[in-house]
């Protein structure tokens, strides 16, 4: 087997506003399944953070236990990674988010990482919309131990030995805008075109910024009767509308049809492009996007892309009033700023 | 685009060295060979193809190397055909691999005028088939102009002797040498049952410039006096030497004039150095041998006192281009520049000639005085006529003349057999076989290498300079040569689709590391090839290389290969669930005569 990829790239590789080429996000070679959902999420990630020219050292990649959590290794080589406790990468990644907040951070989960042992720190980070990525590569089952149903997987889904599921599955989607996540999105690992522009959009969005992200378990969940196999999702997806992500500092050159084009503009200035959408959706309303994965789901659909956005979030740190600096930044001098404040402190509480 | 029924061309055309090769000779193979220390294997490999793989590994014009995919990465190309040299130096004795010459003839006689490449090749071609063969040649030895042409600081004679031995050394062969032919007519008289002409071509061109003939004696033409070198004719030269003409002979003559008496040596080129028709190795070889190069000299007269020469006087000129981009050479208007020689070696460009062939024997001759020759059969306007090699179609090179006489062989023997020289002839033979050999293990290396190019070791210039038929080159030695053979991309292990297995899973997009691969739809019929270049994963830039195009896979989708800059790493393949992508190794080989009697 290859473990080692060649150093050679396409001569004519662009690079980005940085002078970086995409090679210089990229990440070991994966020791994934061939065929796993996961790496193409990986290539998303690697292809989302090449074009917005975000720094590598200026990003954390965070993850918890399984198959999801093995692949910080494969992206970002030159970023900053934490590979936590099962389940604990919430928190892990609330603390490093409190200490410096100025990093981009990623966070990559799976569907027992998320949504079993790890649940109650996924509820818990998304109600206090820290400012993240949360990526949840979702296949439905628990792969790295041999496929067993997991808490997704789908109502009636039948696994590789021919069971059918007879237990309810959890939609984190859905969990996640009941929570209070104020950017929810779904997407499916062979469509980078939506997935792509919807992680940039994700990075660009200043809070809690969820996708769960269908990802086919080529090993032991891509079997006829599964419902989260390639041919399945490719089959029934439909998507609330087509995504285009033009960030901030870049001119809007297209022009579309208003009629079929919805504008949402991002707190940094970032616009997101939304054409086509399905009948009676809007994106910033909750329940519209609560009703639209239920109409969805009864028809046997999975329904996918930007399902919220709440353009004008309130973050952790604005929740909790934290200093605007990194705390690895902050001087002596404004960690003890002397006995005269002190006493200035103490005066106003006299 | 790709029809399955052109799949093994577009294969062909990935294994650029091959491709480029006039001969075919399958290069990634031997160079596989070099690498497993099998260099017998190799050289019998090349030896089937090009039929003088010590020559020809010493001074091929390469057309391989400027072809390797290597190049197109931005990188120097695989030494190919020093590896060539590499199978020569280190094979074993393979007399016994040597096909047999049958004692019982078929009864057809052959006769080849000339004994260069060209006849050589046809004679080895046929020989193992029965044939009785007759060589012309005026020179005291077979090899043509690889033998009177060829500096021995760059060839030396034992590497001739051996590989014009297997062929003239092993029966069934009659040299006439020192046997000038005169006429055609005669040797059609003899009853012979076909003729093949390889007479090369054998005159240098003069350069008719004011006092060109008041100085003779000092003014050589190239390759006649490199041919008097060879043989002995010619044992020295003036001090000063000015060697007009900027191709490979005119790198030769400054070479052998540097070693056999000049001490002052400058080569002179009518037009700008970057456009000089010698190969780059070969200008190299001879600045490192501190000969200057002149560029934009344009040679006006030349100057003598009492009937010796004693400079030679060039008009300084600048190159422009026409829309058109035809070059005009423009004077720059600066004072003419005089250089002081005792000898000029006058190398500007080689013709054909035939005043030995009759014109009323039934050979028609074409608007340049050249023998019409048929592009596919060899044939000339007479029915037993051949013509390959250089006579052929002008001035090219030892390898394009084997590639060439090869199919004349093929022509040859169906014409002996009363068979169609066109309908009949068989078609090249191809093997594609898949390299896996377990889960993530390939029987080739697909770890591609990322060192760069290696130097061939020198003798030091002084030594070189002292002798005349000390070889420059000292060649790889086996360490090297495995360091070198490593670089080999394998372009021929291709990477075979198969779209009934693929699931879309896009694994094989996401770990190309040079991005040739995409999925996407397209309209046979509608779309175009312009377009969909557009829309791939990787710059696609390059329109020369192919791009495959599977069929419909289960979305309606196809996936779309640039060749390009696939550098046949495997992981496409190591990366796809069920096996839709496989490594295969073609191994393709251009027909020859044996093909007509399997």
């Amino acid at each position: 087997m290859s473990y080692i990829i060649t150093n050679f790239r396409h001569p004519l590789s662009p690079t980005n506003k940085l002078g970086f080429t995409r090679k210089d996000y990229e990440g070991a070679l994966s020791t994934l399944c061939a065929g796993c959902g996961h790496d193409s999420i990986s290539s998303a990630i690697i292809s989302a953070c090449f074009e917005m020219s975000i720094e590598p050292h200026r990003v954390a990649k965070l993850s918890g236990i399984g198959c999801s959590s093995k692949t910080p290794t494969y992206f970002l080589g030159n970023s900053h990674g934490f590979n936590s406790v099962h389940g604990r990468m919430p928190s892990i990644t609330t603390g490093a988010n409190l200490a410096n907040r100025d990093l981009t951070y990623i966070g990559v989960s799976g569907d027992g990482d998320s949504a079993s042992i790890g649940l109650g720190q996924f509820a818990h980070v998304a109600r206090r919309n820290l400012n993240m990525l949360y990526i949840v590569e979702n296949n439905g089952c628990y792969g790295l131990t041999k496929g067993q149903n997991s808490a997704t997987t789908d109502l009636d889904s039948v696994n590789k030995s021919g069971v059918s599921n007879t237990f309810e599955p959890i939609d984190l989607a859905n969990l996640a805008l009941q929570l209070g996540a104020t950017f929810v999105a779904r997407s499916f690992s062979g469509d980078k075109q939506q997935l792509v522009p919807l992680m940039k959009a994700a990075m660009s969005h200043r809070g809690f910024a969820f996708i769960d992200v269908i990802s086919p378990c080529v090993t032991f969940n891509n079997n006829p009767g599964s419902k989260k196999s390639y041919d399945f999702v490719r089959e029934h997806q439909e998507a609330t509308s087509s995504i285009d992500f033009v960030p901030m500092e870049k001119e809007i050159t297209t022009q579309y049809d208003p009629g079929t084009t919805q504008e949402v503009t991002l707190h940094d200035g970032s616009v997101i492009h939304l054409h086509k959408a399905i009948e009676g959706f809007n994106v910033h309303d909750r329940r519209s996007a609560l009703r639209a994965i239920k109409d969805h789901q009864e028809r046997g659909e999975v329904l996918t892309g930007l399902l919220y956005v709440d353009t004008d979030p309130v973050d952790l740190h604005d929740v909790i009033n934290t200093t605007h600096k990194p705390l690895s930044s902050l001087t002596e001098s404004s960690l003890c700023p002397g006995s005269g404040m002190l006493k200035s402190i103490n005066d106003s509480l006299r | 685009m790709t029809e399955p029924r052109d799949l093994v061309n577009h294969y062909h055309r990935v294994v650029d060295c091959q491709y480029a090769c006039p001969a075919h000779t399958p290069v990634p193979e031997y160079i596989r060979l070099i690498a497993q220390g099998r260099h017998t294997d190799s050289y019998m490999l090349n030896w089937e193809s090009n039929v003088f793989p010590g020559i020809l590994g010493r001074v091929c014009d390469r057309p391989c190397e400027p072809a390797c995919r290597r190049g197109r990465l931005q990188e120097e190309p695989v030494a190919i055909c020093r590896l060539k040299r590499v199978a020569s130096d280190f094979k074993e004795d393979i007399s016994e691999r040597l096909p047999d010459i049958p004692t019982q003839k078929n009864g057809k006689h052959i006769a080849l005028i000339g004994a260069g490449p060209a006849s050589l090749t046809v004679a080895r071609d046929l020989l193992p088939l029965g044939y009785d063969i007759t060589i012309f040649d005026d020179l005291s030895q077979a090899g043509g102009m690889i033998r009177s042409q060829i500096p021995r600081f760059r060839l030396p004679s034992e590497v001739i002797d051996e590989e014009v031995g297997y062929i003239i050394d092993r029966g069934g062969v009659t040299c006439h040498l020192n046997h000038r032919v005169d006429s055609l007519k005669q040797v059609l008289a003899q009853d012979f049952d076909a003729v093949l002409i390889g007479t090369g071509a054998p005159r240098g061109r003069d350069l008719n410039i004011p006092g060109r003939n008041d100085a003779d004696e000092h003014i050589h033409i190239g390759v006649e006096w490199l041919a008097n070198v060879a043989f002995k004719h010619v044992e020295s030269i003036g001090e000063k030497v000015v060697v007009l003409g900027g191709g490979n002979t005119a790198m030769d003559c400054c070479r052998t004039a540097r070693r056999i008496g000049g001490k002052e040596v400058i080569v002179t080129v009518r037009s700008p150095f970057a456009t000089m028709k010698a190969s780059p190795w070969e200008i190299e070889d001879a600045q490192h041998e501190g000969i200057p190069i002149l560029d934009n000299h344009v040679p006006k007269r030349f100057h003598t006192d009492n009937g010796r020469l004693t400079a030679i006087e060039f008009e300084l000129v600048r190159a422009e281009y026409d829309s058109n981009g035809k070059r005009r050479l423009i004077p720059t208007g600066e004072d003419n520049v005089v250089i002081e020689c005792t000898d000029v070696l006058i190398a500007v460009g080689q013709e054909n000639s035939f005043p030995w062939i009759e014109r009323d024997i039934g050979i028609q001759f074409n608007d340049w005085d050249m023998p019409e020759v048929d592009p596919v059969t060899y044939r000339t306007s007479h029915e037993r006529v051949f013509v390959a090699g250089d006579a052929a179609f002008g001035p090219e090179n030892i390898i394009t003349a084997v590639a060439q006489a090869h199919q004349a062989a093929i022509s040859i023997d169906l014409l002996c057999r009363g068979l169609s020289l066109t309908e009949k002839r068989p078609p090249p033979d191809y093997t594609l076989v898949s390299q896996k050999m377990g889960v993530h293990e390939w029987s080739y290396q697909n770890s591609v290498a990322n060192d760069e190019r290696y130097k061939v070791p020198l003798i030091a210039t002084d030594k070189a300079l002292a002798d005349l038929g000390t070889e420059v080159e000292l060649g790889y030695d086996i360490e090297l040569a495995l360091r070198e053979a490593s670089r080999c991309l394998s372009c021929d292990v291709q990477t075979v689709f198969y779209e009934a297995r693929c699931i879309e899973c896009d694994a094989c997009i996401d770990v190309c590391p040079t991005n040739c691969l995409t999925i996407t739809h397209f309209d046979r019929e509608q779309g175009s090839e312009d377009e969909l270049r557009q829309r791939l994963v990787g710059p696609s830039k390059n329109t020369e290389q192919p791009l495959y195009i599977s069929a419909d896979l289960n979305t309606g989708r196809v996936m779309i290969k640039d060749e390009d800059v696939c550098v046949h790493c495997g992981l496409c393949a190591e990366r796809c669930p069920t096996a839709a992508w496989d490594m295969q190794k073609l191994l393709y080989k251009e027909a020859q005569v044996t093909a007509c009697h399997k």
